[in-house]
């Protein structure tokens, strides 16, 4: 077991942040700790003196936590980003996850590869079920949209509901626009005139 | 013929304008360029995405390639730098504590005067400053402790320097968790407006003619494709140019703002383009030439003498050999990979790669390409002249 690695994660989504842990408990890492305000990374860093710290490639406090790895001591500095700049796969692998991980200098590559292995699999489950969510969400507030243009259309010339669908994607095929477009003018200008 | 696909990373900063312009008045797109600005969350993220190949150039600070190339922090990689993107154009403030302490020492802010404000910083008593910047490796932190540290008295001690992400300086300020910052436009107005801070010097006033943000790309890239290189640095040439004259800069706002690459509102870019600074809240803004330079004086041009001068830092602070880290910076600034760019379109270039920096007191003629050309002021605020050719670098 592996269970002497000190590990931080960084993550303010409390779901994600659950998960991640739960994942990294599973595989046999017991010492975990996580923290949510990026204010505390200096704090956590200092007194946790973690072997590996994992945080989102995307989070703007990447710069601070890259500060504090060249100030602090040379135990404390986690210099290198990934496993190991000569591991290309496994770079790459974290970077389409959207995984950063700041690694202690010296500690094993062999021991680092499983943690991060699953926190690639956490991360991009992750990222895929965001996607999946904001594709659900656009698709459903598009509709939103489609419905009251086809509402102005069929009070406003007095035809059926699927005549003004029709007239709506013929305008957007004329102009080579997307129906949802056609409708946010529409619905813009209707809200303008009122 | 059809246009290349290229991928450039970026900040949301006012000193990207050249990249917005080249994108967006097509400059790039008549270099054959198909450019996408492709923003980062931070400028580590942005490192990592350049080293490892997801985007061929990147907008960086100007110490990043030669820190990267020297393997200092993260990933080591060799990164050249094609060409300087913008001089000067950061702000150094204090908070509005800091600002009450200094003024009761008999200070009066002139936002142009490094010798008497750092006695006033030093006289209002507060150990250790706690300073800001936005990353270990910036142009903001060496003209921080080049300024400060010259003070009589005032010892690397007494200065804290963070790393503080720049949307989040004013905030940090505001908390009391930073009694003075140094960050590039919008972020220092931003401070003023939003947290009571007082800026107090233009970076400008610390070294008159600092290469602040440069062009970066993967070294064997660059190699790989010298026409995307020579494309690109022509583009943004071109782009450096017209954003330089004056009456195009109402329209370059203009242009910044709309675009959707900075996401910031017109007011907040106009300080930086138009050199009007606000110092304080409600005062009148304050009239600085040459606050930020896109083009004049071969801004563009990546000296290699500059080069020199950021290694030498660097090496002061990681206990490097000197001379070997200049020679890996040196080669960095690929001010040959930029006269061949340049070359077909009959642009005016140095003819040297070094200069003495900080030696012009004020415009001076220089042989180039096409006759001569006129460079400086560089001067050094306290008069210091860097030679990287002297036998010996007086400090």
């Amino acid at each position: 077991m592996q269970t002497d690695l000190t590990i931080l994660v960084v993550e303010r989504d409390k779901t994600k942040a659950h998960e991640i842990v739960d994942a990294l408990l599973d595989g046999g890492w017991g010492d975990v700790t996580v923290i949510s305000s990026p204010d505390a990374i200096e704090g956590a860093v200092k007194q946790r003196d973690p072997d590996i710290i994992l945080i989102d490639l995307a989070d703007p406090d990447r710069d601070t936590l890259e500060h504090l790895s060249l100030v602090t001591n040379a135990r404390n500095r986690p210099v290198a980003m990934f496993v190991d700049h000569t591991d290309e796969q496994m770079t790459q692998a974290a970077i389409s996850a959207g995984l950063s991980a700041y690694v202690v200098n010296g500690l094993q590559k062999d021991r680092i590869k499983p943690v991060l292995e699953t926190a690639i699999a956490r991360f991009r489950m992750f990222a895929k079920m965001q996607s999946e969510l904001d594709a659900a969400k656009q698709a459903l507030s598009d509709r939103k949209v489609i419905d009251r243009a086809k509402g102005l259309l069929i009070r406003a010339r007095n035809i059926s509901e699927e005549e003004a669908y029709t007239l709506l994607r013929k305008t957007a095929m004329g102009q080579g626009r997307k129906v949802i477009d056609v409708a946010t003018a529409l619905v813009t200008a209707a809200e303008l005139l009122q | 013929m059809k246009a290349v696909e290229v991928r450039c990373g970026y900040l949301p900063l006012v000193d990207c304008a050249p990249l917005i312009i080249a994108k967006e008045l097509k400059f790039a797109a008549q270099e054959g360029l198909d450019l996408t600005l492709v923003r980062q969350p931070s400028w580590s993220a942005l490192r990592d995405m350049l080293a490892f190949g997801q985007i061929d150039f990147a907008h960086m600070l100007s110490p990043m390639p030669i820190a990267m190339s020297l393997g200092l922090g993260g990933v080591a990689s060799q990164i050249d730098v094609l060409m300087v993107l913008s001089v000067n154009g950061t702000v150094i403030g204090v908070s509005e504590s800091l600002n009450r302490r200094m003024q009761e020492t008999g200070w009066k802010n002139t936002f142009s005067d490094p010798f008497a404000t750092s006695r006033a910083i030093l006289a209002a008593g507060k150990t250790p400053l706690r300073i800001g910047v936005p990353f270990p490796f910036s142009m903001h932190r060496m003209l921080l402790e080049t300024w400060l540290l010259q003070t009589p008295h005032l010892h690397p001690e007494h200065i804290e320097i963070v790393t503080v992400p720049p949307p989040k300086m004013a905030d940090a300020v505001r908390h009391g968790d930073l009694d003075m910052f140094c960050v590039g436009e919008p972020w220092g107005s931003v401070a003023v407006q939003q947290s009571g801070a007082t800026l107090v010097l233009p970076g400008s006033r610390v070294w008159q003619f600092s290469p602040e943000k440069v062009l970066g790309a993967q070294s064997n890239w660059a190699t790989q494709n010298p026409a995307l290189c020579h494309a690109m640095i022509r583009a943004i040439f071109k782009a450096a140019s017209w954003l330089e004259r004056p009456e195009n800069t109402p329209l370059a706002i203009e242009i910044l703002a709309r675009s959707q690459h900075l996401d910031l509102p017109d007011h907040t870019i106009d300080p930086a383009l138009t050199g009007r600074i606000v110092t304080n809240l409600g005062q009148t803004p304050q009239q600085t030439n040459d606050f930020v330079t896109f083009h004049k004086g071969a801004a563009n041009f990546p000296w290699r003498s500059q080069a020199s001068w950021i290694a030498d830092v660097l090496s002061r602070w990681h206990n490097l050999d000197r001379a070997s880290s200049r020679a890996i910076a040196q080669a960095c600034f690929r001010s040959d990979i930029y006269r061949e760019a340049l070359a077909p379109i009959g642009a005016n270039v140095p003819k040297a790669s070094h200069k003495p920096e900080g030696a012009m007191d004020g415009p001076t003629a220089v042989s180039s390409t096409m006759g001569e050309m006129i460079l400086g002021p560089d001067r050094f605020f306290n008069g210091a002249i860097f030679d990287s050719d002297a036998p010996e670098v007086p400090k």
